[in-house]
């Protein structure tokens, strides 16, 4: 989450689900919380029993729209405007914290004299290479600071590697866990916030033009609606009352997903609402441990705890790495200590400060890698194998027939699930075998399909979407000969280690080296979970656990799998597993799991207290300074240095978290303060701007530039066409606005849900949801079928003729948009079409998600023609709207 | 066959049950509800229910569409072009019209009535009181007549197709002997059902309406929870958004077995007059 690791510092959620119940005014955006995560929903209801007010803005009245007290549909792909329109109401009616404002943002701080603002320059910011689609970051810098920029253009810029483009490889990621660098240390700084260059006026400037007419405009939202939301956002916050935005998959699937966050961050810090009870930013998790997956990433350009991976640069050492990835001021300038204790856990004894600690084995990035890109290289033949770990993306995954093409044209896969899903069966009975244009014999693709165990038959924690780490202990044995994925990496290692012993060869040299010594119990030698939550906590020299990462060395006399866990093993107890009921603590409840950092719950909790450490209001107290025992406390464990008093300031020169002032509450960021604007850290605009979707049915009234101008697009593929936009010829061939989404009912790809009868039952089929009045338009039966088209693909699906999805009046154009649940594939119990046969592939630069929350389609009565009639309708839908490889592709 | 008294009366004491617990029920409180189905689904693991049915129907969420044999706990999702309270819904019908849309979700469930006519016409004893005041039926007793099934003023109880007995919503009374609350109130995430001693939860349900209707929820009206209506009040009873008719619900439910005194009363009284008759008749042929 690299948008709030810009503005704050840290890539996971600022608060806890908890928390919720303290909030004042809870606003839903991106997210249908209620069906997606019920069970934390509660927290809001439970707000809402205490007189909070609910606000649901979605394009659908959903099942958190049933219970919130104010739904605002909008037209999808449209939030920016909406959260623009909110910071104008703000700047302009004077609703800012001002206090807040001055002492913990970047809002004070002057920029260059050469950075350019879309005001200026039409719809982008100076620095964009129109070539190369990418934007040079250095004139977003603070006036007078180094050039350093952390996002991806820095690492271009290394030397010539000789490996292909670095690419931007979703640099923005490694904001996870800690802000962007930027050079020297204290910007320059207008108290008064008057300064023509300073932040907070080049922000007034920004956001001028979002107006509330413009959010009717764009978002289809009436004025009186909006004026609804600002009044209740605004009279929800200041010293006394909080107000929290919490948003899932809706903000960040979109090509400018990471900057949809950003507005929500600035509109918060403005506000005053971050590091404070019932405020902050809940980003919440679509999926069991997804923010344990981004912890300890699952990604490729990251390795535990949000340090960066290194790039296949040419001499480099572990000295010109850490050079260039730490900082100079906050606790990233401890990255040493982070990494080596990292390569200590991985390789042990064999780490040793003569060889860089094993430095060079680490993999090099040689580019972006992310899942889409890997899917090309199967395509071009260069990616051999798979393991698919409880992922489904021959229907899950945007440009579904892509994935298939590419499963097509592997050696070898391996598809670790609970049921034979369609990753595992594509070859067999995939939409490209039903229209002929595979046949099973010749996909030469050897699948192997090894049953997981599930979550009852393990051991093991989950890390959720508050950053909290959860203990599950093994109910029963796995059936038959299902398997922990531990036990399988854990065996597969082993025996790719049995295999590679006695080598000399150097290449295997990091493999024969790991530490891969875990202990094993019970008949099937199942790996000893606690051990490795032991190793990732790590230990001292004599073997001792670690409690706090600030114990952790760059010496190697330190191991820790990951620095942000450190503590989770403290005293050699399984913190995760803490379980002291509620009712026997207090409503932190800080002995329930154990949560990162050093178990926090809500984060940059020092600006819960004005500068002077007194909390800002009694009703809202959180964390603050004792004068009698000279340190900070309160109910959270607080999240600054227990000793540094509110009056510190730091000596010149100092380093680290030693250079942090006592107003400094965002202690991760370069500077301490949260950004309104990002110097640094995202490759797309230090500031939030509109830009429609890649497909999108209008064009944009904000600026000339109509999509975004370094979202990522493929090379020409006829497997992935783009659509006319706005008033391009052929647009109107798509003339709605369909999302992808979830139900309660089935988790994502259906690999967990579709085979359960109890679950099938409850949502049987592949269905749209369109309103009485689009029904009408195309002659649609209630309850019948319909077909619904992209330039990508064409999907039938069940109809749900529903008052909840509402035409909305955008641009004085009457607009429809049609809800697709993407649970979907040929396999289980519950059966479908995939809404992502819809989706095409144009990603976000930051971090390369894909675009499936804002679509253009059509819809048509009836089912969907079958064989090869399929491709037959969407190439007719494609000459009609005269598609060709260079559509959408326009910067 | 026993006279159905209607009031506050304790069904496990009439039934025979000593020194017994309090009785047990549920407030099912649909003005929490998200709709989730964590019931449906808890109850079916818990219960091991089969599945019944995977049919889209269209009807809104609502693809259970009741209660029955195979289905104990039901959903049910009414879509309204009504206001609920000062809820913005936000929706246009048609384009540039603001509209009223409500949402309302309600888990229903066996009544567990205080005069229970499933019980009453059992005739192998499958169907009997526990100690809390609930109704079970007994599937290794139950011979499969389907008496109960018409005798359900609420239409809950139903045979299973394939194996012709009858079954319903036990309370979960394997769970409530070890001091356990019923699967579907331990899965529901926002107290929407509440498990616990009938008394209190008359007691919570009535300031919970109170609560709402202070709050300008005025459409907030309890269903099942009065000892005096036709059932003898519900064991299981519910905070409802709207008429009983909007949920599928019969507005004034009475026990199907309340004119059964009287009804033998009156066969008593006929065969009595048959007999005299018959008596007559034979002394005058004498």
């Amino acid at each position: 989450m690299p948008s709030l690791g810009a503005s704050f510092g840290r890539g996971g959620a600022t608060t806890f689900q908890q928390d919720l119940q303290n909030s004042d005014c809870i606003v839903i955006e991106g997210s249908n919380m209620a069906e997606c995560h019920p069970v934390g929903f509660q927290w809001v209801m439970e707000a809402k029993a205490r007189g909070a007010t609910v606000i649901h803005v979605d394009p659908r009245f959903t099942r958190t729209s049933a219970l919130a007290d104010l739904h605002v549909p909008l037209r999808a792909g449209s939030d920016i405007v909406f959260l623009g329109g909110l910071i104008n109401y703000v700047l302009s009616n004077d609703k800012y914290f001002r206090e807040y404002v001055v002492h913990y943002t970047n809002g004070p701080a002057i920029l260059r004299e050469d950075f350019r603002d879309t005001e200026d320059l039409d719809g982008v910011f100076s620095g964009l290479d129109p070539d190369s689609r990418t934007y040079d970051p250095s004139t977003w810098q603070y006036e007078g600071m180094e050039v350093q920029a952390a996002s991806g253009q820095r690492d271009q810029e290394y030397g010539d590697t000789g490996a292909g483009p670095a690419s931007t490889a979703a640099r923005g990621h490694a904001m996870g866990s800690g802000g962007a660098a930027i050079g020297g240390l204290q910007p320059p700084r207008d108290e008064t916030m008057q300064h023509p260059r300073c932040v907070f006026q080049v922000l007034k400037r920004h956001f001028a033009r979002y107006t509330p007419e413009m959010v009717q405009d764009v978002c289809g939202i009436p004025p009186q609606l909006f004026e609804r939301v600002a009044t209740a956002v605004t009279d929800n916050s200041g010293r006394d009352r909080t107000t929290e935005f919490v948003y899932a998959v809706g903000w960040t699937q979109h090509t400018v997903g990471v900057q949809y966050i950003r507005t929500a961050a600035i509109l918060q810090l403005l506000l005053g609402n971050i590091g404070r009870p019932g405020g902050g930013i809940l980003a919440l998790r679509g999926h069991a441990s997804i923010q344990g997956s981004t912890d300890i990433p699952t990604l490729f350009n990251l390795l535990p705890g949000y340090i960066p991976m290194p790039h296949a640069h040419k001499d480099e050492t572990l000295d010109s790495f850490l050079d260039a990835e730490s900082t100079d001021k906050g606790y990233w300038a401890e990255m040493r200590s982070y990494l080596v204790s990292l390569l200590k856990s991985y390789w042990g004894p064999a780490a040793t400060p003569e060889n860089d600690f094993c430095f060079d084995y680490l993999p090099r990035l040689t580019g972006s890698h992310s899942t889409y890109e890997t899917v090309q290289s199967q395509i071009d033949g260069e990616t051999k194998g798979y393991f698919l770990y409880g992922e489904n993306p021959a229907v899950g995954s945007a440009n579904a027939r892509r994935q298939r093409l590419g499963l097509s044209n592997l050696d070898w896969l391996v598809v670790r699930d609970f049921s034979l899903i369609e990753s595992a069966t594509w070859w067999q009975n995939g939409p490209e075998i039903e229209s002929g244009e595979m046949r099973a014999e010749d996909i030469g693709t050897e699948v192997f399909f090894l049953p997981a165990a599930a979550q009852t038959e393990k051991d093991g924690s989950f890390t959720n979407t508050q950053r909290m780490l959860q203990w599950h202990h093994q109910a029963v044995e796995p059936a038959g000969d299902a398997r922990s994925d531990l036990w399988f990496t854990y065996h597969l290692g082993r025996l790719i280690r049995e295999k590679l012993a006695g080598s000399d060869d150097e290449m295997d040299r990091p493999l024969l080296d790991l530490t891969w010594d875990y202990p094993t119990s019970g008949s099937q030698a199942e790996p000893v979970a606690e051990a490795v939550l032991a190793e990732i906590n790590g230990w001292d020299a004599e073997g001792r656990p670690l409690s706090s990462y600030e114990q952790l060395h760059g010496d190697g006399s330190t191991a820790c799998g990951c620095w942000i866990y450190c503590g989770v093993y403290a005293g050699g107890e399984n913190q995760a597993a803490r379980r002291k009921p509620a009712s026997e603590q207090d409503w932190v409840a800080n002995e329930w799991g154990w949560a990162w950092p050093a178990n926090r719950r809500i984060l940059y909790n020092r600006a819960s207290a004005d500068p002077d450490g007194r909390p800002w209001s009694e009703r809202k107290a959180l964390v603050w300074w004792d004068e009698d025992s000279a340190q900070w406390t309160g109910h959270d464990v607080p999240d600054f240095a227990a000793h540094t008093s509110p009056w510190h300031r730091p000596a010149d020169g100092a380093r680290g978290a030693e250079a942090l002032s006592g107003i400094d509450p965002f202690v991760m960021q370069a500077d301490g303060k949260a950004w309104l604007f990002a110097p640094a850290g995202l490759t797309d605009g230090p500031l939030p701007a509109h830009y429609e979707p890649q497909d999108s049915p209008v064009d944009n009234p904000l600026y000339a530039q109509q999509r975004s101008p370094v979202r990522l697009v493929t090379a020409p593929r006829d497997d992935n066409r783009y659509q006319p936009s706005g008033s391009e010829p052929g647009s109107d061939v798509f003339p709605y606005v369909t999302t992808t989404y979830r139900l309660t009912e089935h988790h994502t790809a259906g690999g967990m849900s579709r085979f359960l009868p109890y679950l099938a039952e409850l949502q049987p089929a592949m269905f749209c949801e369109i309103s009485p009045e689009l029904a009408q338009e195309r002659g649609v039966e209630p309850g019948g079928w319909a077909t619904i088209v992209t330039a990508r693909g064409a999907i039938e699906a069940r109809v749900l003729v529903t008052r909840r999805i509402s035409p909305i009046t955008v641009r004085g154009r009457v607009l429809h948009q049609v809800g697709l649940p993407y649970h979907w594939g040929a396999n289980g119990l519950s059966t479908g079409d995939a809404a992502n046969e819809l989706a095409h592939l144009s990603l976000d630069p930051n971090v390369h998600i894909q675009e499936v929350k804002a679509l253009a389609c059509d819809i048509r009565p009836g089912r969907r023609p079958r064989g090869a009639a399929r491709d037959r309708l969407v190439a007719d839908y494609q000459r009609r709207a005269g598609i060709t490889e260079r559509t959408g592709t326009e910067q | 066959m026993s006279t159905v008294f209607l009031g506050d009366i304790d069904p496990a004491g009439r039934a025979g049950h000593e020194d017994h617990p309090p009785r047990m029920g549920f407030f099912t409180d649909t003005s929490v509800c998200i709709g989730c189905k964590a019931c449906e689904v808890a109850c079916k693991e818990w219960n091991a229910i089969p599945e019944d049915g995977i049919d889209f129907t269209g009807m809104s969420y609502d693809n259970t569409q009741g209660l029955g044999g195979s289905t104990w706990r039901h959903v049910a999702f009414i879509e309204q072009a009504k206001p609920l309270a000062a809820q913005v819904p936000g929706v246009q019908h048609p384009a540039g019209e603001p509209a009223d849309l409500r949402w309302l979700m309600a888990s229903d469930v066996c009544k567990h009535c205080t005069q229970a006519a499933c019980l009453d016409v059992c005739p192998t004893g499958a169907l009997f009181r526990t100690e809390f005041g609930t109704v079970v039926v007994q599937e290794d007793v139950c011979n499969g007549c389907g008496y109960c099934v018409p005798a359900c003023p609420y239409g809950v109880i139903d045979q299973r197709k394939d194996d012709g007995r009858a079954w319903k919503c036990t309370l979960c009374y394997d769970r409530l002997g070890e001091g356990l609350e019923p699967a579907c109130a331990k899965a529901c995430p926002t107290e929407s059902i509440q498990y616990g001693p009938l008394e209190e939860l008359r007691r919570r349900a009535t300031d919970r309406v109170e609560h709402l209707h202070r709050n300008g929820v005025t459409d907030a009206r309890l269903y099942g929870e009065d000892p005096h209506d036709g059932v003898g009040g519900a064991g299981a009873f519910f905070l409802l958004l709207d008429e009983p008719e909007a949920y599928g619900l019969p507005p004034d439910p009475i026990v199907t077995t309340r004119d059964l005194p009287d009804m033998w009363k009156h066969v008593g009284m006929a065969a009595a007059a048959l007999v005299a008759l018959a008596v007559g008749a034979f002394g005058a042929g004498r």
